[in-house]
């Protein structure tokens, strides 16, 4: 009995030493959205810029809104979100550095292959208002992040309320846009999507793209290395050199690089 | 739904079989953060439930409610709470561990430390009701008596430690906020099937719930088998 | 000798005045009475214990006879006194108690002992000897390693007398002790009462069987509704005639209390 409980005792310790143990390397910390890492960008991106320059980037995948609060918080070197003006409003509050532009992506609208509310073309703003219309099912993803801003401006520009008065196919689910694809699928309704999810969204049922190409579809992307002044613990240095990898000429043939299925789904435009 | 399912079995074969070095870190990590988490809380559990049970005083009942409404802490607000405790906004902030495993193991060491104290304090209270007196008329403590009945049920105590572990290694809500499920660095077996199904690839989060299954199933066993081989000439006279 | 002790949780009135007596009294009672609610477990109780006495409780179930080694033992709380002789630093005598189940822990029959040793705070370095001789003297010792909980019931309340012996008590308390047993392990446990007797512990001991009480008991109390209705010498309990219902008891007539 004495035997066993010392070797017990042994492993939990080992266990304890190994989960508390992880290599001191170079590294730092950077909130992102969980769009874009399911996109699979980070998977081609990250690599590339730790052999150019030996530094692990950790990303901690949330919603637009919950990224720019935990880098608020402190608790991240650096941010790489797609919500412009909740970005430059980070800045102006002095959590972040100077803001500069990435790339960008495009939102496209998904729904079933069917299309029984006719929306398919290539106007965003007249598809949203025949779907309000005609009471089509519509999944939001109501989770303050930059899909979701993106798609509340364009029901403002088409006049349609569906923050205080949704019409009665509009369901706000709150969650990612994985999830939100998935209550899509399952319930053949219509949803705003980045172009990268749904490439890489592996539960299709019927539905397909139907509206695309809108220059109001595309989604800008900005990164922010997060202000020293407000968290003197934030790895100024190494985030910056993210920062200027990004937007340099490599870091931009890295994002042209990434691909699915041979199409491109980033298009670097840093100045 | 039939084909999926088998879709799964299919994905799940493939990643044990294939024994993606992913996937064994994934494991790693997950086994590693809830053994320590369990560890933790067996000490301060076990204790603290056993002097629960046996010694008296005033507003004990209270504490043992409180206790056992803890049971049903919910694991997302664990993981907010400590969150907020281990942001560097937070007053925990300096020791820099969130989005680390280590900030995993407090918020599932929090977790089930409910779990370890009430279900060590119900265990040790049955004990008690049988010994008590006998324990009293010897002259021993509530200290010595707590410690010889947690000696007593020691069996019994590794029950109650995994079910702590079950409960650890199923959660999801508290790892995923507080580590952020960071690839390769806190990404755990709940994380990833959660990734996975947010990404649609249900027949892969399912595999990989198989897996998460079988290591639980495999763990059990082994205990039971630990078990049976130092308690068998006991159990076999049903004493 | 021995001089008068503090009294135990002294609640409410019914202390009289101590009795004329003052000899080597062990442990005394004085009005002790215990309530459980609106059951009345003992009430107004005196006793007094001498050294080298052997005194059986009896009495139909719920008479008070566990109550009343419970509070003799000074393990309960009760209204009255409870005086008992202590040593210069105001410790009582060593004391023991063993019940009808044995109440052994999950472990060998040796460790068993070994954790009464510690509880009593004998020294470590007499602890295996005196472990060593309490075993021999059940005979027990070739069960020296064996899991205590696989013993027979006999074996298993000769441990807890060897449990009890082992921390040379004064005073043994027995709730009682063998009526669990068959036949042939109630006659080694009896003997070992009687021996241990011999050695010269005051054993108080309850029992059913009056037998029993006529083999072992140098006094015999008859206990009913909580109250001691009879307290005399062996042989003049069992020779002369007692009041009712003691005497129906004795007679084998009286049920179980309504």
């Amino acid at each position: 009995m004495a035997n066993l409980k010392r070797r017990v005792w042994m492993v939990a310790l080992l266990l304890v030493c190994s989960a508390a143990a992880w290599a001191q390397e170079r590294f730092i910390v950077m909130a992102s959205t969980t769009s874009t890492e399911q996109s699979g960008l980070f998977a081609h991106l990250l690599p590339a810029f730790k052999a150019a320059s030996g530094i692990d980037i950790r990303v901690v995948a949330l919603g637009t809104g919950q990224a720019l609060d935990a880098a608020r918080r402190g608790d991240a070197d650096v941010v790489f979100v797609h919500d412009q003006p909740a970005e430059e409003k980070f800045v102006a509050e002095g959590f972040g550095l100077k803001r500069l532009p990435v790339m960008y992506n495009d939102f496209v609208l998904i729904g079933p292959k069917a299309d029984p509310a006719g929306v398919k073309g290539k106007d965003i703003v007249a598809a949203l208002a025949k779907l309000a219309g005609q009471g089509t099912p519509f999944i939001s993803r109501g989770d303050k992040s930059g899909t979701h801003a993106a798609e509340l401006r364009y029901w403002k520009m088409a006049s349609i309320d569906v923050t205080t008065a949704p019409y009665k196919g509009y369901q706000s689910c709150g969650c990612g846009m994985g999830p939100a694809l998935n209550i899509a699928s399952s319930s053949n309704a219509y949803a705003l999507a980045d172009r990268g999810t749904w490439l890489n969204f592996k539960n299709r049922g019927e539905l397909a793209v139907l509206v695309e190409g809108d220059a109001r579809l595309f989604n800008q992307y900005g990164v922010m290395v997060v202000n020293p002044a407000k968290h003197p613990h934030v790895k100024v240095a190494l985030a910056q050199t993210f920062a200027d990898w990004v937007v340099s000429p490599a870091g931009q043939a890295a994002i042209a690089d990434y691909k699915i299925g041979g199409e491109q789904l980033f298009f670097g435009n840093a100045k | 739904m039939g084909g999926g399912f088998a879709d799964s079995l299919r994905a799940a074969w493939v990643l044990v079989t294939g024994w993606d070095v992913r996937l064994a870190e994934i494991v790693a990590l997950s086994l590693g953060v809830s053994a320590s988490a369990c560890a933790l809380a067996a000490g301060l559990g076990m204790a603290g439930g056993a002097w629960l049970a046996v010694a008296r005083f005033r507003g004990q009942r209270l504490i043992v409610a409180a206790l056992n409404t803890l049971l049903g802490l919910p694991s997302v607000v664990v993981g907010l709470v400590v969150y907020l405790l281990l942001s560097r906004a937070g007053p925990l902030g300096t020791w820099g561990i969130l989005f680390t495993p280590r900030a995993m193991v407090v918020a599932q060491t929090i977790l089930v430390l409910p779990v370890v104290a009430a279900l060590t304090r119900q265990l040790i209270a049955d004990a008690w009701r049988g010994n008590g007196e006998q324990l009293r008329s010897m002259g021993a403590s509530a200290l010595a008596s707590a410690a010889l009945l947690l000696l007593h049920e020691r069996l019994a105590l590794v029950t109650v430690l995994l079910t702590a572990f079950g409960r650890a290694i199923s959660e999801v809500g508290a790892v995923m906020i507080v580590g952020g499920n960071i690839e390769g660095v806190t990404r755990v077996m709940t994380t990833a099937i959660a990734l996975e199904t947010s990404k649609g690839d249900l027949p892969l989060a399912l595999g990989l719930g198989l897996v998460l299954l079988a290591c639980v199933g495999a763990i059990n066993a082994a205990i039971a088998l630990a078990q049976r081989q130092q308690g068998a000439h006991v159990q076999a006279l049903g004493k | 000798m021995g001089h008068e002790g503090t009294p135990v949780v002294p609640m409410g009135t019914g202390r009289r005045p101590w009795g004329a007596h003052m000899s080597v009294a062990l442990v005394s009672l004085q009005g002790a009475a215990v309530r459980f609610g609106a059951v009345t477990a003992l009430a107004d109780v005196h006793f007094t214990l001498q050294a080298g006495e052997r005194v059986a409780l009896v009495g139909a179930n719920g008479s008070g006879k566990t109550t009343l080694l419970r509070v003799l033992h000074g393990q309960l709380a009760h209204e009255g006194t409870r005086r008992a002789q202590t040593d210069a630093a105001g410790r009582e005598p060593a004391q023991a108690m063993v019940f009808q189940r044995p109440f052994l822990l999950r472990l060998s029959v040796w460790n068993n002992l070994m954790v009464a040793l510690w509880l009593a705070a004998v020294p470590r370095a007499e602890r295996a000897e005196r472990a060593t001789l309490a075993l021999a003297r059940v005979g027990l010792a070739d069960q020296r390693d064996r899991p205590a909980r696989v013993l027979s019931g006999g074996q298993q309340q000769r441990l807890a007398l060897a449990r009890a012996w082992a921390v040379h008590p004064r005073l043994l308390f027995l709730d009682e002790p063998t009526a669990s047993l068959d036949p042939g392990a109630k006659r080694e446990v009896e003997q070992l009462i009687a021996g241990f007797a011999q050695e010269g512990m005051a054993v108080v001991m309850s029992t059913h069987n009056l037998g029993q009480a006529k083999r072992l008991a140098t006094r015999v109390v008859y206990l009913e509704g909580g109250r001691v209705i009879v307290d005399l010498p062996t042989a003049a309990f069992f020779n002369q005639p007692l009041p009712e219902p003691a005497a129906s008891f004795v007679k084998g007539e009286l049920g179980w209390p309504t």
